[in-house]
């Protein structure tokens, strides 16, 4: 129920947001989330985008795992 | 770039079950709130790769399984009223009420519709104004927000053949009506996109008055499986607190629109839970100044005396007291295809989901 899936922005077009998920496209609602441009991933539940992905963040707890993955091996 | 592959990678998930096999030691419990968690845990085969010292146990994060005989019979009986179209999300409508279904009444030519965006019920109130439609707000903090945003828009424009019959729920009352009612567990992974609306700080008084470690995880394998060991790390340096494993999309302070919307449209309840009866503060009902979208307002109706299906132990599953290999009924005469209770009906619930996956 709390399902939500990254879609990536095509084109922003008012409250609303044409989004990708690997190739199809949906209409994402912008009311709970401002901010948003084409190239962003955002998390789409419902028919809203609720928050975006941070790339930043996402590579840093993989890291976190690489090191445990790494760690493993010596 | 989504990050699932990333997630998904068999070497860093064998990796973090290598890590917890070395590190944990004590016997542990960790609830899995949200029924998405329990629907991943089980799908990627997770409990296979843990120590046989750390136990899963599902919890009550199931929106369709934890709404109550009250909201279903009240939503059927609406569904028989002259002009009205029911819109509701999909696992909704198989499930029983006292004496019927919304699937049963869909049979019956009542006029119930499946949709998967509450924008949708928008549009069929625009679409037909002679008739009036009727949204089933089930969901927690991450669904709730989407509701809200809808009455404003209902308001916005002047639509008066829009209602939402709440049931919406908030997370953090049942989490601590769980522990207080006395379930043995020694964290919570806690729900990923219910904490991306509400923010980190709900869970403040779990960790410290409780002494629980909290990690709010995403729902790939490699999420829950760096979450699970987050929560043995805190567990075994006695350090409970509360953290995020799934950072790239939760925010310490959460959504701050979908949070002042919650707030505008709703007001906190005492509410009814399936197995847990009533729970101060834990549902959302919908604020006086919006009381035109508010279908409890609207329509008088009356409703049958709540009965429940025999020998279903639902109830006590969501509450974290049994498993479904505990019931009589699960795999016999409860199935997804002809099921008894609510737990069983919902793709997310614990039922079904151990059904599923059963080996």
């Amino acid at each position: 129920m709390c399902l939500a899936i990254p879609a990536k922005v095509i084109r922003v077009e008012g409250t609303s947001a044409l989004v990708a998920i690997e190739e199809v496209e949906y209409q994402a609602s912008l009311l709970l989330l401002e901010d948003v441009h084409p190239g962003d991933f955002v998390m789409l539940h419902a028919g809203f985008a609720i928050e975006k992905v941070d790339p930043e963040e996402a590579a840093g707890m993989l890291m976190l795992l690489k090191e445990i993955e790494n760690n493993n091996l010596q | 770039m989504n990050y699932l592959q990333d997630y998904r990678k068999k070497e860093l998930i064998l990796a973090v079950s290598q890590e917890l096999k070395a590190i944990s030691k004590k016997n542990i419990t960790l609830m899995e709130v949200c029924g998405g968690h329990t629907a991943a845990i089980h799908r990627f085969g997770l409990p296979s790769l843990l120590p046989p010292n750390i136990r899963l146990l599902s919890g009550p994060g199931c929106p369709v399984c934890v709404s109550s005989q009250h909201f279903l019979d009240t939503a059927i009986a609406y569904s028989k009223l002259p002009d009205v179209i029911i819109a509701t999300y999909g696992d909704l409508i198989r499930v029983p009420g006292s004496v019927s279904s919304l699937d049963k009444e869909k049979a019956n030519g009542h006029d119930i519709r499946i949709i998967y965006s509450v924008l949708e019920a928008l549009e069929l109130a625009r679409k037909n104004p002679g008739k009036k439609v009727v949204f089933l707000g089930i969901g927690f903090e991450t669904t709730a927000p989407a509701t809200a945003a809808a009455i404003v828009e209902a308001q916005k424009e002047k639509l008066t053949n829009f209602f939402v019959l709440s049931a919406h729920k908030v997370m953090p009352p049942v989490m601590k009506a769980l522990v207080q009612e006395g379930v043995k567990i020694d964290g919570f992974i806690a729900p990923g996109h219910v904490s991306a609306i509400t923010g980190t700080a709900i869970y403040n008084d779990l960790a410290i008055v409780y002494k629980l470690g909290i990690v709010v995880a995403g729902f790939e394998p490699a999420d829950l499986m760096q979450a699970i060991l987050m929560l043995v790390r805190q567990i075994e340096s006695g350090s409970p607190k509360v953290e995020v494993q799934y950072r790239r999309v939760v925010r310490e302070q959460g959504n701050k629109i979908a949070q002042s919307l919650l707030s505008k449209v709703f007001e906190l309840k005492d509410d009814r839970w399936r197995g847990l009866d009533i729970i101060p503060g834990s549902g959302l009902k919908i604020r006086s100044g919006f009381s035109g979208f508010d279908a409890e307002k609207y329509f008088t109706v009356s409703i049958p005396e709540p009965s429940k299906p025999k020998g279903c132990i639902c109830g006590l599953i969501l509450r974290g007291l049994k498993t479904p290999n505990d019931c009589n009924l699960f795999a016999r005469t409860c199935t997804p295809s002809d099921p008894v209770g609510a737990c069983m009906i919902s793709a997310e619930g614990t039922c079904a989901t151990y059904y599923k996956y059963r080996s």
